[in-house]
């Protein structure tokens, strides 16, 4: 019997990249449902009555709800193609823990990056430079976090990268010319289809942070 | 070739439920460790070396390799010592389920506890309480699906989200000893009732578990600290 597979999801939502990247990985088919945040679908409410949050991966009816949750769950279903997770105990542990990292870290920080101003975006700015600073060094001279390949962190943190253009312009910082070696990994990660097919353009989630931004009447 | 003790440490203190998780962990797949402990106010070489990310415990150190964060060194311990009985079920969306969970306890229903003992005035508490039940009635719910009549989260013994959710009944006690307040209730929530009082109970619990007076002397030190650090400058 064949796999039913929903994914409720909402475009430039980087954990619902996250999702669309290792369900791309696995080669798994999926109906993928845009949800209206303003408007959540009885679906998602039902799904995530917890939470009320996308992304939310529904197989064969029972749903599984945060990304990172949401991603293992792949990865142990689809086992047998591209595993995301190494199979050493220990790397195992270093992948869960900067996985994690990148949760704690990234979305906050960055959210603080492109809504405040003054002293708060400053030091904003500077944490968010601290933390590339930090995945640059883990990452070393690999080519991906996973290693020889695309694994769990790198899954965690590409769709980030969408939001580049967002935290730069509105933040009035460069970060590619402070960290190249993360710019070089977002892009060798972008080469592959599954990210490039899942994480959209940088351009297209800055006109949309404006659009918001003018609707909620934000300078 | 056998594991000597010296081979397994835990840095960390014994009142921090994020400690006695990866302690939990051990002690049910009877692995033998060192508990270095660390001193209140200062932090140790080791630690400082073993998690210079966030300088804070619990730490594993398995022969000389660090692993950090609670949740992360529990599923390290299930994997490594695969034989023991399993921490983790075995169905991937029983783990979804159980991971999922102890993300909420760990992020929102935990912050909420506290958040009792922070409150200054009596409706500040009171809120908090009422976020603290809330949560608990969730909780008694996933209880009830996930132990299917059995005495634990985990079914006959006790799993990642019996550890994940255990570790913090020792302060769930306190909190409710200092502020007079009954938070788990035969009426609301029975099965987390009877739930608590088994897992501390367990055999791999109860010498980890702190006791409720001693963690209280802590909570009101802390709380003193907190006041002094909130009070207006004179």
């Amino acid at each position: 019997m064949a796999d039913q597979v929903v994914l409720l999801d909402f475009w430039p939502s980087p954990f619902g990249m996250r999702l669309r990247i290792a369900l791309a990985e696995k080669g798994v088919q999926y109906e993928y449902k845009e949800e209206d945040l303003r408007n959540k679908s009885p679906l998602l409410l039902q799904s995530n009555p917890v939470h009320k949050k996308i992304p939310v991966l529904i197989h064969n009816g029972k749903a599984v709800s945060e990304s990172l949750i949401a991603v293992q769950y792949v990865d142990e279903v689809w086992k047998d193609k591209a595993p995301l997770l190494p199979s050493d105990p220990h790397l195992r542990a270093q992948a869960r823990f900067w996985a994690d990292y990148v949760d704690k870290k990234m979305y906050e920080i960055g959210r603080k990056v492109w809504t405040t101003k003054g002293e708060e975006q400053d030091a904003a700015k500077k944490e968010f430079l601290e933390c590339i600073s930090v995945l640059e060094g883990e990452l070393g001279d690999k080519p991906y976090f996973g290693g020889k390949t695309f694994g769990f962190v790198d899954v965690a943190l590409i769709p980030f990268y969408s939001w580049l253009s967002v935290y730069e312009k509105f933040g009035n910082f460069s970060v590619e010319s402070e960290h190249p070696k993360f710019i070089a990994w977002a892009k060798r990660s972008l080469e592959k289809e599954s990210v490039s097919k899942s994480v959209p353009d940088q351009q297209k989630v800055y006109d949309f942070v404006l659009e918001m931004r003018k609707k909620l009447g934000v300078e | 070739m056998a594991i000597t003790k010296s081979d397994v440490k835990v840095l960390g203190m014994w009142p921090s439920p994020f400690v006695m998780r990866a302690r939990i962990s051990l002690n049910l797949k009877s692995v033998d460790y060192e508990f270095l402990q660390e001193t209140f106010g200062s932090k140790s070489q080791l630690l400082l070396q073993s998690n210079p990310v966030y300088k804070k415990v619990p730490v594993l150190i398995h022969g000389d390799k660090p692993i950090c964060e609670s949740l992360v060194i529990v599923e390290y311990i299930d994997e490594v010592w695969a034989s023991g009985p399993s921490i983790l079920p075995c169905d991937p969306y029983d783990r979804a389920t159980a991971r999922f969970w102890a993300a909420y306890v760990s992020e929102k229903w935990y912050p909420s506890l506290k958040g009792i003992g922070a409150a200054q005035e009596e409706e500040a508490k009171k809120a908090a309480v009422e976020q603290v039940e809330e949560g608990l009635a969730l909780l008694e719910e996933a209880y009830e699906k996930s132990s299917k009549g059995k005495d634990f989260f985990g079914g006959d013994e006790i799993g990642y989200l019996d550890i994940a959710f255990g570790c913090f009944l020792g302060w769930l006690r306190v909190i409710e000893k200092l502020n007079g307040v009954k938070l788990l209730d035969q009426t609301k929530t029975p099965g987390l009732v009877n739930w608590a009082d088994k897992f501390c109970a367990h055999t791999a619990v109860k010498d980890v578990m702190p006791e409720t007076d001693k963690l209280a002397e802590i909570a009101k030190i802390l709380a003193a600290k907190l006041r002094g650090a909130a009070a207006p400058p004179k």
